[in-house]
């Protein structure tokens, strides 16, 4: 399989990165020289194989649901771009 | 008074505890060290000698009353990947622009409860991806190693390619890095040092930069078999902050190095052989069993079927964990913002500029293979090859091999800004051909330098360890170790 610049376009807007007409035809080589590398596994046989989902054979741990942390509204704000009392500031979003 | 930039952290834990000299001497050497060849080989983003001093002053207290963590005064470099509170923490992108955690990593965490030195945050490729340190925000760093006769600047080898040229450069004892595909055993193979990737599971990911969480695991680089002990023992623990830490103890991997290795089964897949390999990487690999065999150890033959198909499974998983995990820079809660005409263009603009071309590259594979259509041609059938890859792994040890011994690169460091590396995305990935079996697979891997080639420039053979089994690495590595003796690269810079 391989990609076509709209496709790059695509792939890009749902990935929320712009590209312009010159990426997007420099990026469509690049990918079709990635896809072309991993169809290699087309000549794998994985007839009634199982996906890996984990390389550790363990039971997913579970914690007590409870409140350990908190009241850190500061911490979390600190480093945003914009923020105003202790709430992210972004474009306006509803009309 | 001798260099106290070349000891070892074996030497200097003995040194400090005996009072030869304090943790602020040698902290001091170290960033003299730092100050006087940083601009030239570029391996810290930041360095932070004051919080260094008042760390080492810290630890002559306890040293002075015979007290001390099990790297109390020790100065270490951290990887710009882990989160170190109030400090530089950018994962070297533009797009975590001025970032500084107000929490610590869990990894650091336990660096700094046995008493470590913190001297800075070291260059690495931009989110870990890379295999030259080329993709950095931060430009490239120089490996201190060069090829005899000549002044052309090589790589380190990446994404720790900062961990690996400051430990090489004596700008740190040790340093933390981290392996998704290979990102610690390349650039230790490249710079004459030794690495290792523990088991997925052994150090927690927590505080860590996610790139690909289902392969990402933290590890030491150091000079020695033994340092590298060391580290992993104090980095390594049992974390209830992330669920896929494992919950099993850490054992003293220091009580490993030196027992015999005899009766040990050492597996040689054949599979790694590689076509256009050079030769000097096969005698290498001969010369390794040579070494194995005289120590005692028995070589037997293995095979490894789905070798080859490793790195194209591990770039559609690590893409697509990538992509999903790097969703979360989108210019709200932290790091860099360009501004848009509306949301959706404030986030694509700040994305567009905040991210590098091989990340861009990543994100755009792994959202196209987890897409409506093609998620079953892509992503579930890589995760298919993923349980054959561990099956021949598994196979083996169910054989009864200890341990498998493969080249650690398929050639020595390159140089910067290779036009034939450049020219096409895949070649650079070839770097990690010997390594990234390892991640898909979850098993621990060590690197460990093993001679120069013709050039004069080091190369490394690789461990593979059943899971868990880190010791087993250690306890042959450091036979590798003894009879390939330790390298120094010839100093030009500073």
């Amino acid at each position: 399989m391989s990609v076509d610049t709209d496709t790059v376009k695509r792939v890009a807007r749902l990935a929320r990165i712009k590209v312009s007409d010159d990426d997007a035809t420099r990026m469509t080589g690049e990918l079709n020289a990635i896809l072309g590398f991993v169809e290699h596994l087309d000549e794998v046989n994985i007839d009634g194989v199982e996906p890996l989902t984990s390389v550790v054979e363990q039971t997913m741990k579970k914690r007590v649901d409870g409140v350990t942390d908190g009241s850190k509204a500061d911490d979390i704000t600190q480093n945003a771009p914009a923020s105003e009392d202790h709430f992210f500031m972004v474009p306006k979003v509803v009309e | 008074m001798t260099d106290l930039t070349k000891l070892t952290i074996a030497e200097a834990r003995e040194g400090l505890k005996n009072k030869d000299y304090t943790s602020l001497e040698l902290t001091d050497a170290f960033i003299g060290n730092i100050e006087a060849a940083n601009a030239q080989l570029n391996a810290y983003v930041t360095v932070t000698a004051d919080q260094a001093r008042e760390m080492a002053k810290a630890s002559d207290a306890k040293l002075a009353k015979g007290e001390g963590g099990a790297l109390e005064g020790i100065p270490l470099g951290i990887k710009d990947l882990f989160a170190t509170k109030g400090v530089h923490t950018q994962a070297c992108s533009h797009i975590l622009d001025g970032f500084k955690p107000p929490y610590e990593s869990t990894v650091t965490s336990n660096l700094w409860a046995d008493g470590a030195v913190m001297l800075g945050k070291l260059n690495m490729d931009e989110f870990a991806m890379g295999s030259s340190n080329e993709t950095s925000y931060y430009g490239p760093v120089i490996n201190p190693w060069r090829k005899q006769g000549s002044n052309q600047d090589l790589v380190p080898g990446g994404s720790s390619g900062g961990s690996a040229s400051a430990v090489a450069a004596r700008m740190c004892m040790g340093a933390t890095a981290t392996d998704t595909g290979g990102s610690i055993r390349q650039p230790a193979a490249f710079t004459g040092t030794v690495g290792i990737k523990p088991t997925y599971g052994r150090c927690s990911r927590w505080g860590v930069v996610a790139f690909a969480s289902s392969l990402d695991q933290a590890g030491p680089i150091a000079h020695t078999v033994r340092d590298s002990a060391i580290l992993l023992k104090s980095m390594a623990s049992v974390d209830p902050k992330d669920t896929t830490s494992v919950d099993i103890e850490v054992p003293d991997y220091e009580a490993a190095i030196g027992k015999s290795v005899m009766g040990l089964k050492i597996g040689i897949p054949a599979e790694y052989r590689m076509e256009g390999m050079p030769g000097e990487i096969d005698e290498l690999w001969q010369k390794g069993i040579e070494w194995l065999k005289d120590a005692g150890a028995e070589i037997v033959d293995i095979a490894m079927p789905h070798t080859k198909y490793a790195l194209p499974a591990y770039y559609i998983v690590a893409p697509a964990e990538a992509s999903s995990n790097l969703a979360r820079y989108d210019g709200v809660r932290y790091g860099l913002r360009v501004p848009g005409k509306d949301i959706v263009e404030m986030y694509e603009n700040t994305r567009a500029e905040g991210f590098g071309e091989e990340v861009k590259r990543r994100i755009l594979i792994g959202t196209y293979v987890l897409s409506a259509g093609y998620y079953d041609a892509y992503y579930l059938k890589a995760q298919k090859v993923r349980t054959l890859i561990k099956r021949d792994f598994d196979l083996a040890w169910e054989n009864g091999v200890d341990a498998i011994l493969t080249p650690a690169t398929p050639s020595a460091a390159f140089g910067v800004a290779d036009q034939d590396l450049h020219s096409d995305p895949v070649k650079m990935y070839l770097n990690d051909i010997f390594t990234v079996t390892v991640n898909m697979a979850g098993l621990p891997g060590i690197s460990v330098p093993a001679g120069l080639d013709k050039s004069g420039l080091p190369l490394g053979l690789q461990l593979i360890g059943k899971p868990f089994d880190e010791s087993t690495l250690f306890q042959v590595g450091q036979v590798i170790e003894d009879a390939a003796g330790s390298f120094e690269p010839e100093k030009w810079w500073g």
